[in-house]
């Protein structure tokens, strides 16, 4: 057993920040811990450019932005282990991992930061019925095959979800010479972003259709032939009258991230059944005092930009955590309501001495002409218009700490949505 | 020339070879797809049945009670999960009492230890997440879980270290009678054979009648479709939960796997197609809302697999077991439920048999025991500290929700009867069983197939024949 102040579980781009962010507040003993052969996390993978748009104000490609931020872990000289994957998390902050190079390793940590990024939804997660073949791939899968391995999964290709992932593929799966035949969503909504609708598949004439699913999957000799799409109705029910058959060999699945959070249920920190990530305080500090969660294993985000400043936060904070301990005492709960469908972080440090807090959320619904506001106790004391909130893009709301010192005993934090049309 | 051809390698084919292994004999198992266990052998409850389930005296009754005592021993000796877990047959109704007595007592003419009728609040003090309504259930001590597949292979590698040969990918196009025997025309080779054990599953009636034109039997395809949840719902039931046997089989039922998932299914649906192992919309709703009648507390949102299997049906209602009309050609067919717990009784029947018929002599170097791959997961971490300074390989994980590594599937697919497709690892290893069902090791797995057996990324399938993962390179 070695003795660490900090361990960084995970080396992708909330990792990274992280750890950069605890250095910088002036920790020095900080080891990152990374399964892949390579920093950088799933952006590895992301070859298209978008990234960095607010944090750089210049538009990088994934791997381009991960770069950046393993620059200044390289600048600082951050300890880091590749090919390194952790097993086990205690609730006593033990660090188990195993590699090739070291066997099984076990660390005792100070503060550990959870950076483990989310995997997506499979098939069998949202009961597709049909054949189980070979061309069914989850959109991130196909990612990787086509960028890192440079294989084409398939020549004709539909895709079920318009997340994020799948509309990215449906335009690099047609730059590879594939044809995109549709983009099938179940809401009569996209969870992905706009930007990526109009770039990646109206700029290519990709039908995107709304309100539709697969409802049945056929194949020849093994591998998928067609699929069936259908329109479902208002409780999103498919209405087989509507049912047709498009051929193509390949199927990508885009139907969901999933914070991947089996290291905190290890160490016992309570997970949230929204977001699938931890409940955390202002600090990103879980219920585990000492463990820490940011970045996609805490809640899904849209654009890496938030995953960085929620990670920098977060490592700041672990590094302050590592000085002083634990210094909360009272607690301020938050909570989303009228179509806000979470709040992270889901409490605030009444005490807390950070000037600014940031609250981040999903709507459930789109609405256009809304007003986001912050309620402290019923009175309103933020109010943002928004021209239209998407459940595919991330809401951030700063408030001022010294709001929060206002909420009286027993009281809460509310954002919720007043106005608007659907 | 062979002395058996064993046609299917299913639980039941595999099984009959690795007991015909102790013989001198010269035995071959063919099978049209590329691994064993491809049929009813991977997608079945997995349940080691106790046995009160079939009518006493049948085949079915007589094999399922020795097999199940078997079991155990030979789960030691072979090295597969197995998990004497007890089972419980509810009773939602006060009319159905008079059934579970039946069950019961059939049960204890048919040779079962260990049964008992208990109260609802009796099942619900060992099982909390069984349903209110439940009034009383047959409780069954001695009945089991096994990881099919797992069987299957344990039995296959086992035969294979005593000699027999396997000829996967190789479907039996024709069989001729001739004087030493019969000629058995495969997808790319004849073979010449003394004997024929026909352990064709869904197609042994297809099988027999090459050789013979009498209506002996015929199989009906009756499939199944079941689903499989996270392993974070394992808690839900230790005890297998079945529901009060139906005319079509033993209706729905909720189960751990030896592995620690729940396993829910199957429906019971006839299909003209037999190589119908699509999942339907109907099916699977059915499955579920049935097993939520025992288990109310189910979610759907922790599914994370489904699949169909196809239990091969013989009209006669019963297993046909031995030799046929036609001297020298074994029939082993109709074996659905209890099949699975009754194969390794049936295989020492038959392989005696034919060993008889044989004239064989015992081997002196049979080799009974065979020892699994590592199950990194599983271990303590000083075993697996152990196990990576063997080799470092063992130290890579590539399943990251199984936690199996690479060392494991470069076993999987060294050992005898090795991996040869995708399916082919993660049925040895787990590696893509767990909650992102290969979403993140696919491409690793695909890689490692590649350089253990020298092939292009391109040849890579899921499961064989046309099931290729990537159609060619990128531009």
């Amino acid at each position: 057993m070695t003795y660490r102040n900090i361990v960084i579980v995970g080396g992708g781009p909330a990792g990274l920040a992280a750890a950069t962010a605890a250095y910088d507040a002036g920790e020095r003993d900080i080891v990152i811990l990374e399964r892949e052969e390579m920093l950088g996390g799933i952006l590895n993978q992301c070859i298209h450019n978008g990234f960095g748009l607010h944090t750089f104000k210049e538009e990088l490609t994934g791997p381009e932005y991960a770069a950046r931020f393993e620059q200044l872990v390289y600048d600082r000289g951050i300890e880091y282990r590749l090919g390194s994957t952790v097993i086990n998390v205690s609730a006593d902050k033990v660090v188990t991992y195993v590699s090739e190079k070291e066997g099984l390793q076990k660390i005792s940590a100070k503060a550990i930061v959870l950076t483990c990024g989310c995997r997506e939804r499979p098939r069998g997660g949202i009961n597709i019925a049909g054949a189980r073949a070979a061309g069914i791939f989850s959109a991130g899968t196909a990612q990787k095959l086509v960028n890192i391995d440079g294989y084409m999964p398939g020549k004709e290709v539909v895709i079920l979800g318009s997340g994020d992932i799948g509309l990215i593929m449906a335009r690099r799966m047609t730059f590879e010479g594939a044809k995109v035949k549709a983009v099938v969503e179940l809401m009569p909504y996209s969870s992905g972003l706009n930007r990526n609708i109009v770039q990646c598949l109206n700029d290519f004439n990709i039908p995107l259709m709304f309100s539709h699913t697969v409802v049945d999957i056929k194949a020849t000799d093994g591998r998928v032939s067609s699929v069936v799409i259908a329109a479902v109705d208002e409780r999103l029910q498919p209405v087989m009258s509507t049912a047709q058959e498009i051929t193509c060999d390949t199927l990508l699945l885009s139907v969901g991230l999933l914070p991947e959070n089996e290291l905190a249920g290890y160490a016992n920190v309570q997970l949230s059944p929204v977001t699938n990530g931890a409940v955390v305080d202002d600090q990103m500090m879980t219920d585990v005092e000492g463990i820490f969660e940011c970045g996609n294993v805490l809640h899904v985000h849209d654009l890496v930009d938030y995953v960085s400043e929620e990670a920098t936060h977060a490592g700041k904070c672990a590094a302050a955590y590592v000085k002083n301990g634990n210094t909360a005492t009272e607690y301020v709960p938050t909570c989303g309501t009228n179509g806000v469908r979470y709040v992270v972080p889901q409490k605030i440090r009444k005490d807390d001495n950070y000037e600014q807090i940031s609250l981040r959320m999903r709507v459930a619904n789109a609405f256009r002409n809304v007003e986001l506001a912050v309620l402290l106790d019923g009175e309103k004391i933020v109010s943002r218009r928004r021209p239209i909130v998407t459940p595919g893009e991330m809401e951030t709301v700063v408030l001022n700490s010294e709001l929060v010192k206002r909420v009286k005993q027993g009281g809460k934090l509310e954002v919720t949505l007043l106005g608007g049309t659907k | 020339m062979n002395d058996v051809l064993i046609i299917g390698a299913g639980v039941v084919g595999c099984s009959i070879a690795r007991e015909l292994s102790v013989w001198n004999l010269r035995i071959t198992v063919v099978d049209k797809e590329n691994d064993v266990a491809m049929g009813t052998s991977k997608a079945n409850s997995g349940i080691a049945h106790a046995g009160f389930d079939a009518h006493t005296g049948t085949n079915k009754a007589i094999y399922n009670v020795l097999g199940a005592k078997m079991l155990p021993e030979l789960a030691r000796e072979l090295d597969f999960p197995y998990r004497q877990n007890g089972a419980f047959v509810l009773c939602f109704d006060e009319s159905g009492r008079p059934k579970l007595q039946e069950l019961l007592e059939q049960g204890i003419r048919n040779g079962v230890q260990g049964l008992s009728i208990l109260e609802g609040d009796q099942v619900r003090a060992i099982e909390p997440n069984v349903s209110d309504k439940v009034v009383a259930a047959l409780y069954a001590e001695t009945s089991g879980i096994v990881s099919p597949y797992e069987m299957t292979i344990a039995y296959a590698e086992n035969a294979a270290v005593n000699g027999v040969e396997f000829l996967l990918d190789n479907e039996v196009r024709g069989i001729k009678r001739v004087e030493s025997g019969f000629e058995v025309t495969l997808k790319d080779r004849t073979l010449l054979t003394k004997t024929v054990i026909n352990c064709a599953g869904v197609y042994a009636d297809a099988i027999y009648n090459m050789v013979s034109d009498k209506p002996l039997f015929e199989i009906v395809a009756r499939k199944g479709e079941y689903c499989l949840l996270d392993k974070k719902c394992g808690g839900l039931t230790d005890k297998t939960l079945f529901q009060l046997p139906t005319a079509m089989g033993k209706g729905v039922l909720v189960a751990p796997t030896t592995h620690g998932n729940i396993i829910v299914g199957p429906t019971a649906e006839d299909v003209p197609d037999k190589d119908d192992v699509d999942t339907t919309f109907d099916g699977l709703n059915k499955a579920f809302n049935t097993a939520s009648v025992s288990v109310p507390s189910l979610a759907r949102r922790n599914i994370i697999t489904q699949f169909a299997g196809l239990r091969a049906h013989a009209d006669v209602n019963d297993f046909v077991i031995g030799e046929s009309d036609v001297p020298c050609f074994y029939n082993v067919a109709g074996i659905e439920s209890p099949g699975l717990t009754s194969a390794p009784a049936i295989a020492v029947d038959v392989a005696k048999a034919v060993a008889e018929k044989l004239h064989a002599v015992k081997k002196d170097n049979f080799v009974a025991k065979r020892k699994g791959i590592p199950c990194f997961a599983k271990m303590s971490d000083s075993e697996r500290q152990q196990l990576i300074a063997t080799n470092p390989l063992y130290g890579r994980i590539v399943c990251r929700c199984e936690n199996v590594t690479e060392g494991e599937i470069v076993d999987s697919i060294r050992r005898p009867v090795g991996a040869r497709d995708l399916d082919g690892v993660k049925r040895r290893t787990r590696a893509g069983m767990g909650r992102c069902q290969m979403g993140f090791c696919t491409p690793r797995v695909m890689e490692i197939l590649c350089r253990e057996l020298g092939m292009e990324m391109t040849e890579i399938t899921k499961c064989g024949k046309g099931s290729h993962i990537v159609v060619g390179r990128t531009e």
